[in-house]
């Protein structure tokens, strides 16, 4: 399958216009909000410190804004990428398998019953729950000689997040406490997190990016069916393997910073396959570019709908995810 | 054929399966038993003769009063619930010929939930109380499930309704429709998002007569539609090429079951909330039992749905005293595990 | 008269047509077969004949009545399909799949007439699934569980009987039993019926009549003996081959040329002499 984009000339070029553009939005996401900003006072926050209002904004609130959402939203359009071309499933994410869900409810369990605040915990428990989610449905859904169909394993993940969902339903029902503490996190938010949670959870993150970028070159064999690529000589349990622990990492760790935020890991594969093809080596680089510009331009887009309040995020991805979604699922042939 | 016996008067005639009446007639028994027990278990505890006196009105004042006006409108609206949330279960999963499909997992639920919630935003007082009577909330929520329902049917269309789209469509929507519903409660007050995760866990805390009565018309009416129906679905469970050759209407039957089960979901979720799992866990084992065939699948189903949610409300307020659990916490608690296991057969297929 | 027929039927998917301008008879009573080319449309056209697809253009007659108008309860009363790898419900048993074809004789309140019950009693012994009745569809090994789905036709009580690769997924010697069985019907009561088949050597062997679909519309129809040729082979699957009498049968056989061992005439393996 060929993109819109088919040298690689143009492929390089194109990166290199999203690359302009992520940092346009990243600059955005600083500059525009309820208090006006300049770049020029974002330079000064750095440079001539003075206390002001303003550059206590920029360094507490609207740097490290920026920030998550450009590390959250590349996180989590890659590791949708590698769910779709593992699970060979155009609808595969990690909010509609389950895999953010898994996460929240980890750490629903965790504030609720153990009081647990620690930054390190919760980012454990992330994995954690991201972990056994992505494991049961990546169990029951791509291991073994007969692989699920594409609906059978939506079905599946959709099953195993309303499970967790339900499950965190009834342990907030319990505990108002608790749920006052963890609902704001629950709807998917990268406003008013503290850098220290970005930087405990970078590390993986950065672990995450990096095999991606190195296994992207076996995922195209893989992407042609699991005994394609063994009769090609490929290792696809040691690739599978990895390509799901990325997945984890990814996944986990943007739940554990900004809340289960869907639909990214479904939108921006789907135009990075358009523009540049079946082909993993460019699509996980333009994934993570657009993931950044897609969930920078949300978060922008939330501080104003209903100013001077902001609407959550995940709200926002999810008002602009849905429509696509059902999009995708109906642009699909189902003869029956 | 020693399995059936004909039965035949006049114009009337039915195949009846030896086995399936025998397990609709037990688990009739185990349901009646199940009611009176509940009935007798809580904080006070009335034996089940004492139960019986007094579902008759011959108990002593204490125990009617006891049974007659608390638990067992309760009680009765859990059983209700969880039978028309089973017959709905079935009825999708013979449309998308999957036994994966329930109601709360194409979004019909989920749309009950939004407009629960949204009521309970729009009309809460900042003194934490209600504009207008909490009755109304039942209708919001049936409305949301119906609204729903019609719209995944509506997006699913394209030359007639694919099975496979309609449970895609209906998984995004879940999705987004999860996702609105959680922007609904952070929008209130703390008090609101209590109450409204309760209701979106399930619950039939507080139930009242009024309810009951509502929910056994709403109930009954479509289960004779859905019994009536049953030659129908099982010519749907064949699949769209033999049900059109044996002469059956797929698109129009299609719509209809889908509307039945739309109703049913919405009636359940009105009156108890977003009781999970119900829908996927009874029609299956239903079908363990008597098979696939309709006639007998419906009133098992439907059974075990009731028994089900009876189970899971006793062990919600008895367990875990003082603290009372949302009947939802324990339905999901045992669906989860029997829905991995359904997925882990699904595989070797 | 043909008991099914065509009239300039035009069928298409989306933008693509698959059918254009298709005038077609088939026979009463007689086997017919469809032949052709992977995705050539063959059996577009048999679903279209089922009334599953909707031409876009032209007219489908069942009994000299245009199937379109006809109710379709009535019309399965005369017409019966059995669509390619069907699949019954987990834990179906063989007699509630068969009782599946009384459907158009049944309403809600006659469910199990006695002509219902001698149908599919019948339908079941035709079959030899009598043995097999309570037993569940998934069960069965492919050839019994195609014999389920036949009987489940046949429980239909049609004249005629279309079916899409009823041989599909099955090895040869089930492949044969289902012709078989097919063939019986045919000759013992009369049934007309319409087939799409993939092997040329069984078609030839069991249809009186052959359809041979090319470029979106009938290249040739007949008798085997009359339409199997070498030329017709070339044109309709692009490939030479040599055809010959089938030595038991005498039917056409085709002999497709490429490459492969060749035993020479001493050492010709002695089957037939």
């Amino acid at each position: 399958m060929h993109g819109a984009l088919r040298t690689n000339w143009t492929k390089i070029i194109g990166m290199m216009v999203f690359g302009f553009l992520m940092i346009v939005g990243f600059l955005s996401s600083i500059v525009f909000g309820l208090t006006d900003i300049d770049l020029q006072m974002v330079m000064d926050a750095y440079t001539h410190f003075d206390g002001t209002n303003e550059q206590i904004i920029i360094r507490e609130a609207r740097v490290p804004r920026a920030l998550i959402a450009t590390a959250v939203g590349a996180s989590l359009a890659i590791s949708g990428v590698l769910m779709q071309g593992l699970t060979r499933n155009p609808l595969a994410s990690p909010n509609i398998l389950g895999i953010n869900a898994g996460a929240s409810f980890f750490i629903v369990v965790a504030v609720t019953f153990f009081g647990v605040v620690s930054l390190t915990a919760f980012t454990w428990l992330a994995f954690l729950g991201a972990a056994l989610a992505a494991c049961i449905v990546y169990f029951l859904g791509s291991v073994g000689p007969q692989a699920l169909t594409p609906v059978k394993l939506t079905l599946a993940g959709a099953a195993m997040a309303a499970l967790f969902t339900s499950l965190t339903q009834g342990m907030l029902a319990l505990n108002e406490k608790a749920l006052e503490a963890v609902l704001f996190w629950l709807v998917g938010s990268v406003q008013g997190r503290d850098l220290d949670i970005l930087t405990a959870v970078l590390p993986y993150l950065a672990a995450g990016w990096i095999c991606a970028v190195v296994i992207s070159s076996k995922m195209n064999a893989l992407a042609l069916g699991e005994n394609v690529a063994k009769g090609l000589g490929q290792n696809t349990w040691l690739i599978k393997g990895v390509a799901g622990l990325v997945v984890v990492l990814l996944a986990g760790g943007s739940v554990a910073v900004a809340g289960p935020i869907g639909f990214i890991g479904i939108v921006i594969p789907h135009f990075a396959k358009w523009l540049v093809g079946q082909d993993f080596r460019w699509l996980i680089p333009y994934s993570a570019l657009l993931g950044a510009i897609l969930l920078l331009a949300a978060d922008i887009g939330a501080r104003y709908v209903i100013m001077p309040s902001e609407v959550p995020v995940g709200i926002m991805t999810a008002v602009i995810g849905t429509p696509f979604f059902i999009y995708i699922a109906r642009k699909g042939d189902f003869s029956t | 054929m020693r399995k059936y016996f004909p039965f035949r008067i006049g114009g009337l005639s039915l195949l009846i399966d030896r086995k399936a009446t025998a397990v609709t007639a037990s688990l009739f028994i185990v349901f009646l038993v199940v009611i009176v027990l509940s009935v007798g278990i809580g904080d006070l505890f009335i034996a089940p003769l004492e139960v019986l006196k007094s579902l008759f009105g011959a108990g002593s004042d204490m125990h009617n009063l006891v049974v007659r006006s608390f638990r067992l409108p309760r009680i009765l609206l859990a059983a209700l619930a969880g039978m028309a949330l089973a017959v709905a279960g079935a009825i999708l999963q013979g449309i998308v010929r999957n036994p994966l499909a329930s109601p709360d997992i194409i979004g019909i639920t989920g749309g009950a939930s939004v407009a629960a919630v949204t009521f309970l935003a729009i009309f809460s007082t900042n003194d934490n109380a209600l504009s207008v009577s909490i009755r109304w909330l039942p209708l919001a929520a049936f409305a949301g499930a119906l609204v729903t329902g019609l719209l995944v049917y509506a997006l699913s269309q394209k030359k007639g309704t694919s099975r496979m789209r309609l449970v895609l469509i209906g998984i995004g929507l879940a999705a987004g429709l999860q996702a609105l519903t959680n922007f609904m409660i952070i929008l209130g007050p703390v008090y609101l998002a209590t109450r409204a995760t309760i209701w979106m866990t399930g619950s039939v805390h507080g139930a009242t007569w009024e309810q009951v009565v509502m929910l056994v018309i709403w109930f009954i009416v479509f289960f004779i539609i859905t019994v009536v129906l049953a030659r129908r679905l099982n010519v749907q469970e064949l699949g769209p090429a033999v049900a059109t050759s044996v002469g059956s209407r797929v698109n129009r039957d299609r719509n209809l079951l889908l509307i039945l089960s739309t109703a049913l979901t919405g009636g359940a979720v009105a009156f108890a909330g977003g009781v999970g799992f119900v829908g996927l866990m009874a029609p299956h084992m239903a079908r363990r039992l008597v098979g696939s065939a309709y006639g007998g699948l419906i009133p098992v189903s439907a059974l075990l749905g009731g028994i089900i949610v009876m189970a899971a409300d006793l062990a919600g307020r008895t367990l875990f005293l003082p603290l009372e659990v949302p009947v939802g916490v324990f339905t999901s608690a045992i669906g989860a595990p029997y829905f991995i296991y359904l997925l882990y057969k699904s595989r070797n297929q | 008269m043909g008991v099914l027929e065509a009239q300039s039927l035009s069928v298409a998917y989306g933008e693509r047509t698959v059918l254009d301008g298709l005038n077609l008879e088939v026979p009463k009573g007689k086997i017919t077969v469809f032949i052709g080319r992977n995705g050539c449309g063959k059996s577009t056209l048999l679903s279209t004949f089922a009334r599953m697809l909707k031409p876009s253009s032209g007219t489908v007659y069942l009994n000299g009545e245009k199937i379109a108008m006809g109710r379709t309860k009535k019309i399965a009363r005369e017409l019966a399909v059995l669509p390619q790898g069907p699949t019954a419900p987990e834990g179906l048993t063989v007699l509630q799949l068969v009782k599946q074809g009384r459907y158009p004789y049944q309403s809600w309140l006659r469910q199990w007439s006695e002509e219902d019950e001698a149908c599919v009693l019948r339908a079941l012994e035709v079959t030899g699934m009598e043995a097999l009745a309570d037993r569940p569809v998934e069960d069965l090994s492919g050839g019994q569980r195609q014999r389920a789905w036949v009987a489940m036709v046949l429980a239909q009580n049609t004249e005629t009987i279309l079916l899409d690769e009823p041989t599909t997924y099955l090895d040869l010697s089930h492949q044969v039993e289902i012709l078989d069985l097919l063939f019986d019907l045919n000759q013992t009561e009369g049934r007309t019926i319409v087939m799409v088949l993939h092997d040329l050597n069984l078609a030839c062997r069991y249809a009186d009549h052959i359809v041979a679909i090319h470029n979106k519309s009938v290249y040739a129809e007949g008798a085997p003996e009359d339409i199997m040729t070498e030329s017709m082979v070339k044109e309709v699957y692009g490939m030479d081959a040599k055809i010959t009498a089938d030595p038991m049968f005498g039917t056409p056989m085709c002999i497709p040329h490429g490459k492969g061992r060749v035993l020479h005439a001493k050492e010709k393996f002695a089957v037939f002499s």
